[in-house]
């Protein structure tokens, strides 16, 4: 194992045995420096993690169940303040801004976030669903231009066809991976420059998952996109770099590709071959 | 086992036959007393009834006499019952809710825990009690019994009614659904408008009604407020009649002892009607 860190010296930096951290990245999206999030005083659920999520590119973070993926990501958004028992602690550069210092409601709208279970608004349309960032910001667009939207984010999430009758119903009638669906199209509606997704396709079927896929890579050009995902083989199909957390620890970073192919760390080598997790 | 199942079907029977048993032995005082209004009050159910003011004690009388059915009706309660109940409720319901939604937002908060310890407190203080300070605070100061001060009693005995079903309402609704809208980069006040609230909407609206419902009955701090009167006024400032207060009245007159049983009915039908809207409500508008 040891001998092997040796390959990618020029992307990664070596910290202690075995952990290979951080990927060192040219330009930046995300910056997360000793990042701590701990739900009860004296116990960190995410413990300092350094890493810089790049540009343009799909960033995948991997890990067993309740190791703080959902934790880290939703750190970035700024999710945990509503709850002030939660504190989060260090620094996470958005395009190299605090974003624990800019005001909540800006870092929220350009880090738009897919999450865990799907959440669509039960009092609105399918149609008022997709246009709800605009709308609870007070943005007004021209009949048209709403339309065009509309349209065009439900095609991207393969639901148009499904609902392009039922624009005037309740989003909460549909079914779990059709209303995933809906909140991604909420999401990438309103053109965030990071799409945080915490396992978006876990509740869609094989298609739908395929669709997603391909709708990510598409939409990397425009935006970059840190998903969290139990499926390595998703991992390994979109991923450009990937993150294996353990017990609140960053242990590995790295292009997907070496990290698949060649981990550093006992724990990453375990868990991609399916040993634990 | 056949016989094992056999006998769990048996048991799921007979417990089925005895809470249908028990339900309608608990519908029995309900039943029976809506039969009774009808029965005795349905006569002076005319359009009269809804139109006319309370007849007075000479009018009751010769038509007693002649066997008729008494003249005129209870159109200055209902109107008064109306303007004080929707007086009230423009009070009480948008401060209700606003408090309702401080109470779920901040659960801890020291002032949610004295508001809600009042609040609690609110609603089992008899009504008579409320009437009597609605008395010393409104009606002493304005020099004059009136309909606002009526209205005032009402809204005491309605906000605490509507502050702690607008909390539970919002605290059944899940955190996703907030997390959601800010998600989306929305300020808290456009997350609690456009989404907290009108996901509740179904509970809200039920806790009103069921708040109207309840005032709408209430006799003694009407009676120590807006006193009644025999005309049909909308003057807020000047005394008022209301549905329950005639029933009273019509107690203490011998001659109008038929119109007590039709102004039962009456009155036992609007808050029957409000409940059962409330239940539809309730029902239809469901959280997810
Ligand atoms: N609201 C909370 N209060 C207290 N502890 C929490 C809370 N949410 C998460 N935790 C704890 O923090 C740790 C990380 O949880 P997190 O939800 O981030 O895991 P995860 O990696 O997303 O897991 P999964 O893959 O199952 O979604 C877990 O040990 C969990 O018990
Ligand atoms: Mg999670």
């Amino acid at each position: 194992m040891e001998n092997t860190v040796n390959n990618n010296m020029i992307d990664t930096l070596i910290t202690s045995n075995n952990v290979r951290t951080p990927l060192i990245v040219e330009d930046a999206i995300l910056t997360f420096k000793d990042v701590c999030v701990s739900y009860a005083p004296g116990k960190n659920a995410i413990e300092s993690v350094n890493a810089a999520v790049e540009k343009g590119k799909i960033t995948a973070i991997m890990g067993p169940s309740g190791c703080g993926k959902s934790t880290l990501l939703r750190a970035v958004n700024r999710m945990h303040e509503l709850y002030d028992y939660i504190k989060v602690t260090g620094e996470i550069l958005l395009n190299d801004q605090d974003v624990l210092k800019m005001n909540a409601m800006e870092v929220r709208r350009n880090a738009g976030m897919v999450f865990q279970r799907p959440n669509p608004f039960p009092n609105m349309s399918i149609f008022d669903n997709v246009l709800a960032g605009y709308s609870l910001n007070g943005i007004k667009l021209p009949k048209a231009e709403r339309e065009a939207l509309v349209e065009q984010s439900l095609r991207n999430v393969v639901l148009w066809d499904e609902v392009k009758d039922l624009l005037n119903k309740k989003g909460s009638f549909l079914s779990g991976g059709q209303q995933q669906r809906l909140c991604i199209a909420r999401a990438i509606a309103l053109k965030p420059e990071v799409l945080l997704m915490d396992e978006p396709t876990s509740a869609l079927d094989p298609i739908a998952t395929n669709h997603i896929e391909e709708l990510l890579l598409t939409l990397k050009k425009e935006f970059s996109i840190v998903i969290v995902t139990h499926n390595m083989s998703q991992a390994a199909r979109i991923s450009d770099n990937s993150m294996f957390m353990y017990m609140g620890e960053l242990i590995e970073y790295d292009r997907t590709n070496t990290m698949f192919t060649n981990p550093a760390c006992q724990k990453t080598e375990e868990y991609l071959t399916g040993r634990f997790g | 086992m056949i016989t094992h199942t056999k006998f769990r079907q048996l048991k799921d029977k007979g417990f089925f036959i005895l809470i249908c048993l028990l339900m309608s032995l608990g519908a029995l005082p309900l039943v029976s007393i809506l039969f009774e209004l009808i029965r005795k009050g349905y006569k002076q159910l005319n359009i009269a009834f809804f139109t006319e003011t309370a007849p007075s004690t000479l009018d009751a009388m010769l038509a007693a006499g002649t066997g008729d059915v008494i003249p005129g009706g209870i159109a200055n309660g209902i109107i008064g019952t109306l303007i004080m109940v929707s007086l009230a409720s423009a009070v009480a319901i948008p401060i209700g809710i606003m408090i309702g939604i401080y109470l779920a937002e901040k659960p801890t908060a020291i002032f949610s825990n004295i508001v809600r310890f009042v609040a609690d407190l609110m609603q089992g203080v008899p009504s008579i009690v409320i009437g009597i300070i609605s008395y010393a605070w409104i009606v002493c100061s304005f020099q004059s019994y009136s309909a606002l001060a009526g209205a005032f009693a009402l809204s005491l005995m309605m906000a605490p009614l509507i502050i702690r079903s607008t909390e539970e309402t919002l605290k059944m609704l899940p955190p996703s659904l907030k997390e959601a809208g800010l998600a989306l980069g929305a300020s808290y006040t456009s997350v609690v408008l456009k989404i907290l609230l009108p996901a509740a909407f179904g509970g809200l609206f039920t806790g009103i009604l069921l708040s109207i419902s309840r005032v709408t009955g209430e006799t003694a701090p009407i009676m120590l407020t807006a006193l009644g009167s025999s005309m049909i006024t909308v003057d807020v400032m000047r005394p008022m009649s209301a549905v329950p207060l005639l029933i009273w009245e019509f107690y203490n007159d011998p001659n109008l002892m038929d119109m007590i049983w039709s102004c039962s009915l009456f009155l036992l039908m609007l808050i029957l009607t409000l409940n059962i809207i409330a239940k539809f409500i309730a029902h239809r508008w469901k959280i997810q």
